[in-house]
């Protein structure tokens, strides 16, 4: 079983909801990023999410762009962000990591070269954001057959024959959009995600997470009310660049302690 | 050659194309690519895009014999498509209009575009007035700088131009802030992509719309040389324009097609723009081609004097015509540049952009190797007025 299937199985059975924090490696610093995780697991995450850098983050609002812009100005790439989940295993061999980011570091490394070092690095699930199934058969097929999970995004505008299609070719989580845009938008659509909840279940029995504009304990708790998992990320980053790299540890946990209280208290009801 | 039918029912040329993009845009494409499909079949459709290409941008545009150009050269005889003479000044006018009238077809009140030079962003604003669309143009904060001119232009004509500081601050960067305005305001918006890149349809739809160009050639040529070209020479950056003049030429197999890339300031410099002949293929703005990227995949800054083709990848059907080697693709310097674009202004009374200066330039390259009665096609995609100010500093003037 992968951690991931793992993971979402015991919350079941404790009737509790994924909290999944994203930051992007190597932001504030390459240095931080494996403290910046655990803290996150700490503060009360269940799997996090690696951001990979790239120099054109087309899906990303100005939070997550910025801090990919800083990662690259320490000159992450792919092969570091590999080496730094290879860290944060020494320590923590349970929680899932899940990297995000987009084809072409992927590409410029090799698919199977890269598949086969996230493997040994101990990823367990990858959201490629500008592979849509029909593009990424293969490297999907490559991606499961070494027991990575590969993680699709779903849409407000996703058509039924879409998320069969997702449900089929993904594993591990689907990821629900709950808004039109980029991360870190504002606008997020309460009654939207409880109105496509039903749809997506319809079609599949992977945990459904979701993310792109939840900013507090109050929007978390409340789509948790439908979905599996919640997702946060933009608004870490900006815990993050609020303060300086020395506070950014401390201010993440503090950010993301309240969030998993009002998760479990509004599962305990 | 087999018959040439690409892309394939999901935009792939070979290896090349496709649909790269998010989940986000994945409906908003599918509109796009039926409503297409839709007007590409309506003959209504077609018949009013053929009456605004001839009564608005006032096509077809001649071709001319560059006689002066071809004797001082002392070998091929040079002809020369005026794109340069359609309204506004490129051959960008002929894909925004096709695109307005999509966008009108599938009634979006507002167009956006990216823009590097302008030439495209003013293009739109001008369809947006014509057709009365609101109409936003993202361009890079360091391209607004250089291109102070066309800012203007697109102001006049009455589009907002949003700057964009992010990244390197250039198209790449700019094209990318479309796609955000795209995906967040997709029930309103229209996304005018000004070349053959980006996601399925777009790179077909262009090519479409643009090879207006070829076909005109495909007939004036004969009335005009007596044959067809021995080579048909276009410059290329994201490639419209060479798309356009090389697709209707495409069955000819005894033209040669070469599209000219930048070399900037010399491949070896590092300092360029030529993705297909120094990148590797990857994928960037929803689609596989050839890309400069650095090892890490990033990709990296271009560098050109001419801003137009400043961008660091190319429409994948150029990636699939190199790999089939049914076209060459070259690269040309800066400083060979500006020299064909002194050379046309003074041999044949023609300011040309700096971006088909490129194209010129390789024209007088090879031509001295050729027979007199050999026959060279350059498309010569805009004029030079934009780029008044980017010549006359390398001068050492200040204009």
């Amino acid at each position: 079983m992968s951690r991931i299937q793992a993971c979402f199985e015991a919350l079941g059975r404790a009737r509790r909801k994924a909290l999944i924090p994203y930051i992007t490696a190597g932001d504030p610093h390459p240095a931080l990023t494996v403290p910046l995780m655990r803290a996150l697991v700490e503060a009360g995450a269940d799997i996090v999410e690696l951001g990979v850098p790239f120099s054109d983050p087309m899906a990303d609002g100005p939070v997550i762009q910025r801090a990919g812009e800083r990662a690259l100005k320490h000159g992450v790439g792919l092969s570091d962000v590999l080496s730094m989940v290879e860290d944060f295993r020494k320590e923590d061999n349970k929680t899932p990591v899940v990297l995000m980011g987009y084809a072409n570091p992927i590409e410029a490394m090799g698919s199977e070269r890269f598949i086969g070092r996230a493997k040994e690095a101990g990823v367990d699930g990858l959201i490629v954001v500008d592979y849509p199934p029909e593009e990424c058969g293969e490297f999907a097929a490559q991606a499961r057959r070494a027991g990575i999970d590969p993680i699709f995004l779903l849409a407000p505008t996703s058509t039924d024959k879409r998320i069969r299609e997702v449900a089929r070719i993904g594993s591990g989580y689907l990821y629900y959009v709950s808004l039109r845009g980029v991360t870190g938008a504002g606008n997020l659509d309460l009654a939207d995600v409880a109105a496509r909840m039903p749809k997506i279940r319809a079609a599949t029995r992977l945990p459904i997470g979701v993310g792109f504009g939840i900013r507090d304990a109050d929007s978390a708790r409340r789509v948790a009310e439908t979905a599996d998992a919640v997702v946060i990320g933009s608004r870490i980053i900006q815990e993050i660049e609020a303060g300086t790299a020395d506070e950014a540890v401390a201010r993440v946990k503090a950010f993301l302690r309240p969030i998993r209280q009002a998760l479990d208290a509004s599962s305990r009801q | 050659m087999q018959m040439y039918d690409l892309p394939d029912a999901r935009g792939h040329f070979g290896p090349y194309g496709g649909v790269f993009v998010a989940e986000t845009l994945t409906a908003a494409l599918e509109e796009l690519r039926l409503a297409y499909e839709r007007s590409r079949k309506d003959p209504e459709f077609q018949a009013e895009f053929r009456y605004e290409l001839k009564h608005y941008v006032g096509r077809p545009s001649p071709i001319y014999h560059a006689k002066r150009l071809s004797e001082r050269c002392g070998g091929a005889q040079i002809y020369i498509k005026r794109e340069d003479l359609n309204h506004t000044g490129a051959h960008k006018i002929n894909n925004t209009i096709g695109q307005a009238l999509v966008a009108r077809s599938m009634k979006k009140p507002r167009v956006i575009a990216e823009t590097g030079a302008g030439m495209h962003g003013v293009a739109t604003a001008t369809v947006a007035a014509r057709y009365g669309m609101e109409c936003v143009v993202y361009m890079g904060s360091e391209d607004i700088k250089r291109q102070s001119a066309n800012v203007y232009r697109m102001k006049l004509l009455g589009a907002k131009v949003v700057p964009v500081e992010s990244g390197s601050k250039t198209l790449k960067d700019a094209l990318n802030e479309a796609m955000r305005d795209w995906v967040t305001n997709v029930d309103s918006t229209f996304y005018i992509i000004g070349t053959v890149a980006g996601p399925h349809p777009y790179p077909m739809m262009v090519r479409d719309f643009q090879s207006v160009i070829g076909e005109e050639c495909l007939v004036q040529m004969p009335e005009l040389a007596g044959r067809q070209p021995d080579a048909v020479i276009a410059c290329v950056g994201g490639g419209s324009n060479a798309m356009g003049i090389f697709y209707p030429y495409i069955a000819h197999e005894k033209t040669r097609l070469i599209g000219v890339e930048a070399a900037g300031e010399g491949l070896a410099s590092g300092k360029h723009a030529a993705s297909l002949c120094a990148g590797r293929p990857g994928v960037l703005h929803g689609n596989r081609t050839y890309l400069l990227q650095d090892k890490n995949g990033q990709i990296t800054e271009t560098h050109s004097v001419s801003a137009g083709l400043d961008y660091p990848g190319v429409g994948p059907e150029h990636a699939w015509l190199k790999d089939s080697k049914r076209a060459e693709y070259v690269a040309v310097t800066d400083d060979e540049a500006l020299g064909a674009f002194h050379e046309l202004c003074r041999y044949e009374g023609i300011i040309p952009a700096l971006e088909s200066a490129h194209a010129v330039a390789h024209a007088m390259k090879i031509a001295p190797a050729m027979r007199k009665d050999q026959v060279l096609l350059v498309n010569l995609s805009g004029r030079g007025d934009k780029d008044m100010h980017t010549v006359a500093a390398r001068a050492g003037l200040d204009f």
